[in-house]
C-alpha cells in the first residue's frame, strides 16, 4: 500500500503544481481580454489615437501572459489521460466531451483571433479588428465555461449512470452537465474574480506609473476603464462567492466544514472572521479546535442555507453520523460500498462464465448498493476528511482579501475621479501590492475547491486513490520535478519580460 | 436521445474525425519544420526575423489542433486516452514538454530581458520541431507496432515495462514514422516559406532544401507505406470481440474499401505534385498542394487502422487487451452528442480560412517586420 500512497501523493502533487501554475496566467487573460475589447471600442468609437496606443499598450502585456497560458494548459488536458487514466475511463465518457468542446468552440476561436487582434492592425478594417478583439474575449471565457462545467461536475456529479458492463460512468442527460448548478456558479465566480484581478492588475500598474509621476493621462484613464469594470465584477464576484458557499452547503458539506474549521455541528453556526487552529485536534476528540477565534454568530448557517437558524454540520457529525440530523456514520457507507465492489465483481465472475440467472441477481444487489460504490475504496472513515487547516486558512484568506479589494477599488476609483488621487500615495502603494495579493486570493480558492473535495476525484464516486494511473511512483516524481524547473524558469522569464515591457512604458507602442 | 443512428456508424464517424484532425495536424506543422530550417534559410538577422514571423502567425493553430486532437480522442475514444496516456508515459511527457517550450519561444526571443537570450528560444524552437515532431511521429507509430498494455476486466490497465513508453523507440517502424513526420514537416515548411515570404534570397534558399528534404523525405515514406501495407495486423470477431491475428489486414482494408485507397493515391499525387510545382515551375501556391495532399494522406492512413474491424492499438502484452474503436469508444449517448457538437466543425473551418486569406493578401517582407513594432 506504501507503493500506492506514494504514487497517488506524486500524482497530486503533480497536478496541483501544474494547475496552480496554469492559474497563475489564465485569471489575467480572462479580464485583461476584456479590458482591451473595452478600450479599443473607446478608440474606434471616439477615433483618438492615443486610445489606440493605450489598447496596443495592454495588448503587448496580454500576449505575454497568453504564451504562458498556453504553454502550461497543453499539459493540464493530457494530464488525465498521463496521470489520471483509471479516471479518465471511469468518468470520461461524461468528462471527456466538455473538454473536446473547449477545444473546438473556445481554443480554435481564441488563437484564430489572436493572431488578428495581434498582427492585423493594418491588415483588416476598424470594424474587424475589434471584432477580432472581442471574439479573444468571448472565447478565452469560453474555454472557461467548459473548463469549469468539467470541473462543476467533479464537485457535483449529475446526468449520468453506471454502466457495470463497461465498469464506467456513461452520459445520460447532456443538459444536466451542462447547466449543473454547481458549474454555473463557478463559472460565474471564477470568471468575475478573474475580472476582479486583471482589474487590479492595470489598476496596479498605473498606480506604479503615478508613483514615478510617469504616463500620468495613460495612468489615469487606465484606472477609471479599470477600477470601474473591477468595482462592478468585485460585487458580482461577492454575490457569487456567497453563492459558492451554498452550493457547497448542499452538495459537499465536508468541505463547508473544513472551510470553517467546524467539527461540532449546530444551528445558528458562525464564521470564524479570525481564527487561529489548533494544530493537534482530531477529529472525534472533543478538543476545541480553535486557539484563538472571533466568531460572527449566525453568519455560516445563513452562507450555506440562507437560513441564520439553520443546523450547518461539522466533521464529528459527517464522519460518525447524526442521527438526530438523519447523517449515516461514514462507516456505514463504506460497508455498503464493499457490498458493491462485491456485488459488482460477482456479476462480472458470473457474466464471464455465462451464467446468466446469477449476472442478474447479482446486477439487482449491486444497483442497491450502488450510490456507495465509491465509498467502497475507502480504507477508514478517517480518509474522508480532507486537509481541514488548509482548507480553513486558504478560505479565510481570500474572504479577507476579497474584502479589502472592495475597499481599493472604491478608494482608487472615487480618487481618481476627483483628480486627487496622485496626493494618495498610500493608496497608490497599497494599489501596487495588491497585485500579488489578488494573485495570491485566486491560487487560495482553488485550493478551497480543490483541497477540500478530497479524498474524491469524483465528489462521493471516485476517490482520488482509485483514479490514478497505474505507475511506478518514480516516474511521476522525475516528471514532477522537470515541471517544477522548467514552469519556474519560465515564471521567472515571464516576469522579467513583463516588468520591462511596463518599465518601458506605453510610450513604446 | 435514442436515435436510428447505429453505436458502431458513430464510433466509425469520430474515428473518420479523429483521423482528419490528425490529418490536419500533421500538415499544420509546417510551422515546425520552418522552426528547424531556421538558419539553414536565413542567414542574416533580419531574414531569420522574417522566418520567425512567418511561423509566427500560424504557431497556435497547429498548437490547438494537437489540443483538439487529445480532446476528441478523450471524448470519443476515453480508453486509448486513458491505456495509451496512462501508460506510454515517458513518451506522450517528454512530447508535451517539447511543445511546452515552443509555447513561450515566439512571444519571448526578441523581448528585452529574456531571461535565457534569443539563442536559448531558438533553441527551443528547434527541439519543437525536431525531436517533438519526432516523438510524435514515434507515438502514432505505435497504432501499427502496438504498446505493452493489459487491461482487466473492469477496463483498468496497466504498462508492463518500466520503461513507459520509451521502449518504442527501439522499434525501427516507430523510428522511420518519426523521421519520415520530421522531414515531412521540413517539407512542408520550405514550401511555406517559398510561398509566404517574398524575399528572393530566402525564395532560393528554400528551393534547395524543399530538394534536399524530399530526397530523404520519400525513403521514409515508401518504407513506412510499405511496412504498413505488408503488415499483417490484427482484427476481432464484431459478434465475440475475440481478437486474432489477420492476414495483411491494412492492404485488406483499402482494397476492401476502394474510395479509401483512392483519397490516399490522390493524397499521395498531390503532394508530389506540389512539391513539383515548386521545383520545376516555381510556382507559389505550390504549398496548397502539398497541404491538401498531406491531409489526405494522412487521414487516409489513420483511417485505415481503425476500419474494418481492425485492432487499431495492439496489446504486446496480452493480445485480447488491444483496443478496437469499438471497445475503446465512449457510449451511445456521447458519441451522439459530441456528433451533433461537430456540425461546427465546418463553422471553424471556415473562420479559419477567412482570417487566413485577409491576413495573407500580401505576402510578408522584411519591410514589413521592420516596421511593425508588434512582431516577433
Ligand atoms: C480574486 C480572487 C477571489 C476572491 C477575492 C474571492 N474568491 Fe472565492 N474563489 C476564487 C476567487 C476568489 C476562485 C479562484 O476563482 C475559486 C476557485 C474555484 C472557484 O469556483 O472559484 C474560488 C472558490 C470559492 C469557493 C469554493 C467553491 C467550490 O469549492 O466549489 C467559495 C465557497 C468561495 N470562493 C467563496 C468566496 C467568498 C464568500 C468570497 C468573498 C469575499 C470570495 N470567494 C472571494
Ligand atoms: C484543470 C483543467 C484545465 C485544463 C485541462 C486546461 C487546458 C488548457 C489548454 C490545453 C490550454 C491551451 C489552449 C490552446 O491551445 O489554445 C489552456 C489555456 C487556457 N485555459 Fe486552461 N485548462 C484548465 C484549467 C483552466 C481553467 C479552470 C480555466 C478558466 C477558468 C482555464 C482557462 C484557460 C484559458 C483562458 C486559456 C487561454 C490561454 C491563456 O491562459 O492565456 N483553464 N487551458
Ligand atoms: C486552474 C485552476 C485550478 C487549480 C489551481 C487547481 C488546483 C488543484 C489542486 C491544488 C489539486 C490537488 C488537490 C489535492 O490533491 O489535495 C488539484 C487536483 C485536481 N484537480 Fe484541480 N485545480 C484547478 C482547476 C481544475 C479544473 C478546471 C479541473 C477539471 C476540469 C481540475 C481537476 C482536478 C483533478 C482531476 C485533480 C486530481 C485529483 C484530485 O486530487 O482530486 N482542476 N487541483
Amino acid at each position: 500500500m506504501e507503493h500506492i500512497d506514494m504514487l497517488v501523493d506524486w500524482s497530486r502533487a503533480q497536478f496541483a503544481l501544474t494547475a496552480l501554475y496554469h492559474w497563475l496566467f489564465v485569471p489575467l487573460t480572462l479580464g485583461l481580454t476584456f479590458i482591451v475589447a473595452i478600450m479599443e471600442t473607446i478608440y474606434v468609437k471616439t477615433g483618438d489615437e492615443w486610445w489606440k496606443k493605450t489598447t496596443k499598450f495592454w495588448m503587448t502585456v496580454l500576449a505575454i501572459n497568453f504564451a504562458i497560458g498556453l504553454a502550461t494548459g497543453i499539459i493540464m488536458e493530457f494530464e488525465f489521460g498521463t496521470n489520471w487514466s483509471n479516471y479518465s475511463w471511469i468518468v470520461g465518457d461524461i468528462f471527456g466531451a466538455p473538454l473536446a468542446i473547449e477545444g473546438l468552440m473556445a481554443f480554435f476561436m481564441e488563437s484564430t483571433f489572436f493572431a488578428v487582434m495581434f498582427f492585423g492592425w493594418d491588415k483588416v478594417s476598424k470594424k474587424m479588428h475589434l471584432l477580432s478583439t472581442w471574439l479573444v474575449a468571448i472565447g478565452s471565457n469560453l474555454s472557461a465555461l467548459w473548463i469549469l462545467v468539467a470541473n462543476g461536475w467533479m464537485q457535483h456529479p449529475m446526468g449520468m449512470r453506471f454502466n457495470p458492463d463497461t465498469a464506467r460512468n456513461e452520459m445520460q442527460n447532456f443538459w444536466d452537465v451542462l447547466f449543473n448548478p454547481n458549474a454555473v456558479n463557478k463559472f460565474l465566480h471564477t470568471v468575475s474574480s478573474s475580472y476582479v484581478l486583471a482589474s487590479l492588475f492595470v489598476v496596479g500598474v498605473s498606480a506604479w506609473y503615478l508613483l514615478k509621476r510617469r504616463e500620468v493621462k495613460f495612468a489615469k484613464r487606465s484606472i477609471i476603464v479599470a477600477a470601474s469594470f473591477g468595482l462592478l465584477s468585485s460585487l458580482y464576484m461577492l454575490t457569487t462567492g456567497d453563492q459558492s458557499a451554498y452550493q457547497v452547503a448542499h452538495t459537499q458539506p465536508m468541505k463547508l466544514a473544513a472551510m470553517e474549521g467546524l467539527y461540532k455541528g449546530e444551528d445558528r453556526a458562525g464564521i470564524i472572521a479570525f481564527g487561529i487552529l489548533d494544530p493537534d485536534k482530531k477529529p472525534g476528540d472533543g478538543k476545541d479546535p480553535f486557539i484563538v477565534k472571533l466568531e460572527i454568530p449566525g453568519a455560516l448557517s445563513f452562507l450555506g442555507y440562507h437560513d441564520l437558524q439553520a443546523f450547518v454540520p461539522g466533521v464529528d457529525d459527517l464522519l460518525y453520523g447524526n442521527d438526530k440530523h438523519h447523517i449515516a456514520a461514514i462507516q456505514q457507507k463504506i460497508d455498503e460500498g464493499k457490498k458493491a465492489v462485491a456485488t459488482l465483481k460477482a456479476y462480472k465472475e458470473a457474466k464471464k462464465s455465462g451464467d446468466k440467472e446469477r449476472a442478474k441477481a447479482a446486477l439487482e444487489r449491486f444497483r442497491a448498493h450502488e450510490k456507495y460504490l465509491g465509498y467502497g475504496y475507502l480504507e477508514k472513515p478517517e480518509d474522508a476528511v480532507p486537509n481541514i487547516a488548509l482548507t480553513f486558512y486558504s478560505f479565510h484568506t481570500m474572504v479577507g482579501l476579497g474584502t479589502w479589494f472592495l475597499i481599493l477599488l472604491i478608494l482608487t476609483l472615487y480618487y481618481t475621479m476627483i483628480n486627487e488621487i496622485e496626493k494618495k500615495r498610500w493608496i497608490l502603494y497599497a494599489a501596487l501590492w495588491s497585485i500579488p495579493l489578488a494573485y495570491v486570493a485566486h491560487e487560495m480558492g482553488w485550493i478551497v475547491a480543490e483541497v477540500g473535495r478530497q479524498p474524491w476525484a469524483i465528489q462521493d464516486l471516485l476517490p482520488v486513490g482509485m483514479a490514478a494511473s497505474n505507475l511506478a511512483s518514480t516516474s511521476v516524481m522525475i516528471t514532477f520535478w522537470l515541471f517544477a524547473i522548467l514552469f519556474t524558469g519560465l515564471l521567472i522569464a515571464e516576469v522579467k519580460i513583463m516588468t520591462t515591457q511596463i518599465k518601458n512604458g506605453p510610450e513604446e507602442h | 436521445m435514442d436515435t436510428m443512428i447505429s453505436t458502431y456508424t458513430l464510433q466509425v464517424y469520430w474515428w473518420l474525425l479523429v483521423s482528419i484532425i490528425g490529418g490536419f495536424f500533421v500538415m499544420m506543422t509546417f510551422v515546425q519544420g520552418g522552426q528547424t530550417l531556421l538558419y539553414r534559410l536565413g542567414k542574416t538577422e533580419s531574414e531569420r526575423d522574417l522566418i520567425v514571423n512567418a511561423m509566427g502567425r500560424k504557431w497556435e493553430l497547429t498548437f490547438t489542433t494537437l489540443v483538439m486532437f487529445g480532446g476528441a480522442l478523450f471524448a470519443a475514444f476515453p480508453l486509448f486516452y486513458a491505456v495509451s496516456f496512462g501508460g506510454a508515459y515517458y513518451l506522450w511527457m517528454a512530447i508535451l514538454f517539447f511543445f511546452i517550450i515552443q509555447a513561450v519561444s515566439y512571444e519571448y526571443r526578441k523581448k528585452p530581458n529574456n531571461l535565457f537570450g534569443e539563442r536559448f528560444y531558438e533553441w527551443m524552437l528547434f527541439l519543437n520541431g525536431t525531436v517533438g515532431i519526432f516523438l510524435i511521429g514515434v507515438a502514432l507509430g505505435t497504432l501499427v507496432t502496438g504498446g505493452h498494455f493489459v487491461r482487466n476486466d473492469m477496463n483498468l490497465s496497466h504498462w508492463t515495462t518500466g520503461s513507459y513508453g520509451l521502449e518504442a523507440l527501439l522499434h525501427p517502424f516507430n523510428l522511420a514514422f518519426g523521421l519520415m513526420l520530421v522531414f515531412l514537416s521540413r517539407v512542408l515548411g520550405s514550401l511555406y516559406i517559398y510561398y509566404v515570404i517574398d524575399d528572393t534570397e530566402i525564395q532560393k534558399r528554400a528551393l534547395e532544401t524543399l530538394k534536399r528534404n524530399t530526397l530523404i523525405f520519400l525513403p521514409l515514406f515508401l518504407f513506412v507505406a510499405g511496412y504498413i501495407l505488408s503488415q499483417n495486423g490484427y482484427r476481432y470477431d464484431p459478434k465475440s470481440h475475440v481478437v486474432s491475428a489477420a492476414t495483411l489486414q491494412y492492404l485488406h482494408n483499402y482494397l476492401s474499401y476502394p474510395a479509401l485507397l483512392a483519397i490516399l493515391v490522390a493524397g499521395v499525387v498531390s503532394l508530389l505534385w506540389g512539391i513539383y510545382l515548386a521545383l520545376f515551375k516555381h510556382k507559389n501556391n505550390a504549398f496548397w498542394y502539398a497541404a491538401l495532399g498531406t491531409v489526405m494522406t494522412v487521414t487516409a492512413i489513420l483511417f485505415d487502422l481503425g476500419i474494418n474491424y481492425t485492432v487499431f492499438y495492439p496489446s504486446l502484452s496480452d493480445l485480447q487487451s488491444s483496443l478496437t474503436i469499438e471497445n475503446a469508444s465512449g457510449s451511445h449517448y456521447t458519441l451522439f452528442v459530441m456528433s451533433i457538437v461537430s456540425l461546427l466543425v465546418p463553422i471553424v473551418l471556415a473562420y479559419i480560412y477567412a482570417v487566413w486569406r485577409s491576413m495573407d493578401k500580401h505576402k510578408l517582407t522584411k519591410k514589413e517586420i521592420e516596421s511593425d513594432p508588434h512582431h516577433y
